[in-house]
């Protein structure tokens, strides 16, 4: 597993070379630090916590949080997220080269609060008729019978609250990657509203070149 | 310079020659038939342009055998070898959708007498 944390910023589309709209999400991916290590004999697992996006002003860090980065005698990061890779020692920089043209990727983020939703909206219901005198318009209906079962079943869809909840979108193609401006375009929609955080990995390991032999808990591991 | 821009401009054509609502072009459009490619051109009077930077299109019309046909081109795609300016249109209006209910002299689209460099 490899993985990089990173921003969506928008969406755009571009051209093929044989002329077909590709819509594409464009992402600030990285520069992303090693900020802590799990190891497998200390922690149980290995992985490594990444950080992204910079704190420039001490100030809006609490003081835990300081020590944890002055640790890793790294700056404070915005978004600090796990990802279950070797490899790599504290400190370390990954960025966007990791991954490359073609490449088939994982995105997860958080999806956009879409607030109080109905039945219509939250569970693709049908609804009623919307004339002739119809008075069943987007009302759930029966949710569920009387002698059996008395009760309503579990995970009976009804209303609530929708969205901003963590969206999982695997098998994305990455597009193009900007090693220059960090930039990463993947072909798709990716969860979440412009400017949210967006955790990017993959099933295959890290290119060779990024590797350090002398850490990490090895092949095995 | 934001993000989307800079993406935009690496897919953008070098050069897209100036042309304006109400000329004639020609367009030049690359078609692939099975396995072969060939050359393809479409003549009319640019009657649109909409959206900006690499998403910007442009709409052409023509009357074809006496049935009028719009074609619509993304400015910036691959396909489009050559757009050539036949004639300068004097019109002002940026969108001439209203040729489309003229007929005949009606819909004659008036050539610029001079041109400013």
């Amino acid at each position: 597993m490899k993985g990089i944390l990173g921003r969506k910023i928008g969406m755009t589309q571009v051209f093929a070379e044989d002329g077909r709209l590709i819509p594409v999400t464009v992402i600030e991916a990285g520069p992303c630090r090693v900020v802590q290590v799990r190891e497998l004999e200390r922690d149980g697992y290995v992985a490594c916590q990444l950080g992204f996006d910079v704190i420039r002003k001490e100030k809006n860090v609490t003081r835990p949080m300081m020590g944890h980065f002055k640790k890793a005698s790294l700056p404070p990061f915005r978004f600090l997220r796990e990802i279950r890779m070797e490899g790599l020692k504290q400190g370390d920089e990954v960025k966007v080269d990791i991954f490359s043209k073609g490449e088939k990727v994982t995105i997860t983020g958080t999806s956009k609060g879409k607030g109080f939703q109905g039945v219509m909206k939250r569970h693709n219901y049908k609804g009623g008729p919307g004339s002739h005198g119809s008075m069943f318009n987007r009302a759930p209906g029966s949710i569920g019978s009387s002698s059996f079962p008395s009760r309503v079943w579990k995970n009976k869809g009804l209303p609530g609250h929708m969205g901003s909840r963590r969206v999982t979108i695997k098998n994305l193609e990455v597009y193009d990657v900007k090693v220059d401006q960090n930039l990463l375009l993947v072909k798709g929609a990716v969860p979440g509203a412009n400017g949210s955080y967006l955790i990017i990995r993959s099933d295959a390991g890290l290119p060779a070149s990024k590797v350090d032999e002398s850490v990490g808990g090895g092949k095995e591991g | 310079m934001d993000a989307i821009k800079i993406v935009e401009e690496g897919y953008k054509k070098k050069e897209v020659p100036p042309f304006n609502i109400g000329d004639t072009v020609r367009v030049t459009m690359r078609v692939k038939e099975g396995d072969k490619e060939r050359l393809q051109s479409f003549e009319g009077v640019v009657i649109a342009r909409r959206g900006s930077g690499l998403r910007e299109t442009f709409t052409v019309r023509k009357i074809s055998y006496g049935i009028g046909v719009e074609k619509i081109f993304p400015l910036h795609s691959p396909l489009i070898e050559e757009i050539r300016v036949v004639k300068r249109g004097d019109v002002r209006r940026a969108k001439l959708y209203y040729i489309r209910h003229k007929k005949g002299k009606a819909a004659k689209i008036k050539e610029k007498a001079f041109i400013r460099a």
